[in-house]
């Protein structure tokens, strides 16, 4: 498989620079070198507890956030290397849903609005009517009827915002989309939903998806693959499969352990997690 | 068996805002020293029954019959006054959110002592000492630290350990604890769930546990109630619910739910047919009641 996005001992720190003084301020190291690759239409979730870097190495994936040591490739071009105007033509190519659709919306813009701005903006169709078109066909495709075009984010109910973040990410057909623990805090029914969605777009576009998520059983639903972190760096990695069906490291099994399954079973609370 | 601690009946309720329905003809009892999930998907209205046991509901929300009977007393035949004193007295909240639950520009300890010391008249020196036992049994490892501390000063899972120590601090007969783990990691999940559990068995609490996971019901709760837009669908034991559920929503609900165990079983949306029978339910049960 070629691999689209790859970090090569990928470092971030917050807080480094040059301080007043000319000395240098190491900032507060995050990312430990992370070695990790998603091939073009992989699912890979990755998957840790607060505070164990796995929004950190999202945004490093797309850009957001620079590398402090090491580098992130995108289809083969290393990021750093790029002018701020090559970096937002490749934008385009990897989008990012947020977990709460509402933070990430524009309160007081339509969803018209919303869905036509960034078609126009990275020059996808030439005019507002071609850009119409194409939302039109992305708000059926992702199960939405054409009246919420009119409509404000507030208007809609979470499970409908979470499809506008959805749609507003593959209008522009991107060829990554990194997906930050977009369904937690949803209704079981209605992450269903949106995990059938995402699954079914990225099987028809050939979306490769990066999917940080707390939690293993939606993981294991929806990925081909996993990466497990823990305190900056990746603990275990490898197929859905194998991980969970035989977890190397007993970080992966006390995670597993914690997840209280839908089943009967008198002694889960008292058991105490293997030590990791 | 003695009387049932909570005894709800035909509980019903309008949003005056929204001039619906939000709560239709629910009962619900809940024995003394049990776990009781009440479970259901967002506007089932578990959180308004909850608020109507605590005497939370907002303005907007009318109670327009049944009857809330809590230790043998009718809630609605009490005046105010006695209303607030046995609530305040009797009956104890764990919310959902650690941050929101605790005021950030108070200390611990004046937090955690103030129902002792207004509510059941300690001195600060007994609130004191009391709050620090507290904190000991729900395993805070430095209580004389943590009181002097703010909310800020400390991590999620302790927050929660704290309002949980608060909950219980005057040793009501009912817990109601609001969803209180979902804004946990897993393995701190687990740990609170376990000391909700010792608690209110050690204390011989009733607890009316709200959540949409039937995971933790299935690992906390005694008895289930599941609700779809106020109205009961199902109610038994948890394994009743789990096991053997009769209902086709909470079969749907169960199938809807990842398992990282079982691969094969995904997470499949809760079917159109399942919808368009809870919604013929709703209907036959609304026709010819006013609202």
């Amino acid at each position: 498989m070629t691999m689209l996005v790859e970090a090569r001992g990928l470092e971030v720190a917050y807080g480094a620079g040059r301080s007043l003084l000319g000395g240098v301020r190491p900032g507060v190291r995050v990312l430990h070198g992370i070695d990790m690759a998603i091939g073009a239409g992989e699912i890979v979730g990755i998957v840790g507890e607060s505070g164990s870097g796995k929004t950190t190495l999202g945004r490093a994936l797309i850009g957001l956030v620079p590398a402090s040591e090491g580098s992130v490739r995108f289809d083969g071009t290393d990021l750093a290397s790029l002018s701020d105007e090559a970096l937002r033509r490749l934008r385009r190519r990897m989008q990012m849903i947020f977990q709460d659709p509402m933070s990430s919306l524009n309160p007081r813009h339509t969803i018209r609005r919303i869905l036509v701005e960034p078609i126009l903006l990275h020059g996808l169709e030439p005019d507002r009517a071609g850009a119409e078109r194409r939302v039109r066909r992305v708000l059926e495709r992702v199960g939405l009827p054409a009246f919420v075009l009119d409509r404000n984010p507030h208007e809609l109910s979470g499970g409908q915002r979470q499809r506008v973040g959805i749609a507003r990410a593959v209008v522009l057909e991107p060829d990554f989309v990194l997906a930050d623990e977009v369904v937690s805090g949803l209704d079981v029914s209605t992450q269903a939903q949106v995990l059938d969605l995402l699954f079914s777009l990225s099987r028809e576009m050939g979306l490769a998806i990066g999917f940080i998520s707390h939690d293993l059983s939606v993981i294991r639903a929806f990925c081909d693959r996993v990466v497990v972190m823990r305190a900056g760096r990746i603990v275990e990695e490898g197929a859905c499969e194998g991980v969970f069906a035989a977890p190397r490291e007993a970080y992966t099994r006390m995670l597993m352990d914690a997840i209280p399954l839908p089943e009967i079973d008198p002694g889960w609370l008292a058991r105490e997690p293997e030590d990791a | 068996m003695s009387a049932p601690l909570l005894d709800i009946s035909g509980l019903s309720a309008i949003s005056t805002r929204e001039n619906a329905r939000v709560l239709r003809d629910v009962d619900l009892v809940v024995a003394e020293g049990e776990v009781h999930g009440l479970v259901g998907e967002s506007g089932a209205g578990k959180s308004t029954i909850a608020k109507a046991v605590l005497d939370m509901l907002p303005r907007t929300i009318r109670v327009t019959g049944g009857r809330i009977v809590f230790r043998g007393r009718d809630l609605a035949s009490l005046d105010r006054a006695s209303l607030r004193a046995l609530v305040a007295r009797e009956i104890a909240l764990i919310p959902q959110d650690p941050m929101t639950g605790l005021n950030p520009t108070r200390r611990i300890e004046a937090q955690l002592t103030d129902g002792m010391r207004l509510v059941a008249g300690m001195s600060r020196g007994e609130a004191r000492e009391r709050a620090l036992a507290l904190l000991e049994e729900v395993r805070i490892a430095d209580p004389a630290r943590t009181l002097a501390a703010y909310p800020h000063e400390l991590s999620g899972g302790m927050r929660q350990r704290v309002l949980i120590a608060a909950a219980f601090a005057l040793e009501p007969k009912l817990v109601v604890a609001d969803e209180p783990t979902t804004a946990l990691d897993v393995t701190v999940q687990k740990q609170i769930l376990r000391l909700i559990r010792g608690m209110q068995e050690r204390h011989g609490t009733g607890v009316i546990f709200v959540t949409h996971d039937l995971g933790v019901v299935a690992k906390i709760c005694d008895r289930v109630t599941l609700l779809y837009q106020g109205k009961v669908v199902e109610a038994g034991t948890a394994r009743e619910m789990i096991e053997t559920p009769r209902h086709a929503y909470t079969r749907a609900l169960l199938a809807a739910s990842p398992r990282y165990d079982r691969p094969e079983h995904g997470c499949d949306p809760v079917p159109g047919s399942v919808v368009a029978g809870l919604e013929a339910e709703i209907a036959r049960h609304d026709e010819g009641r006013a609202p």
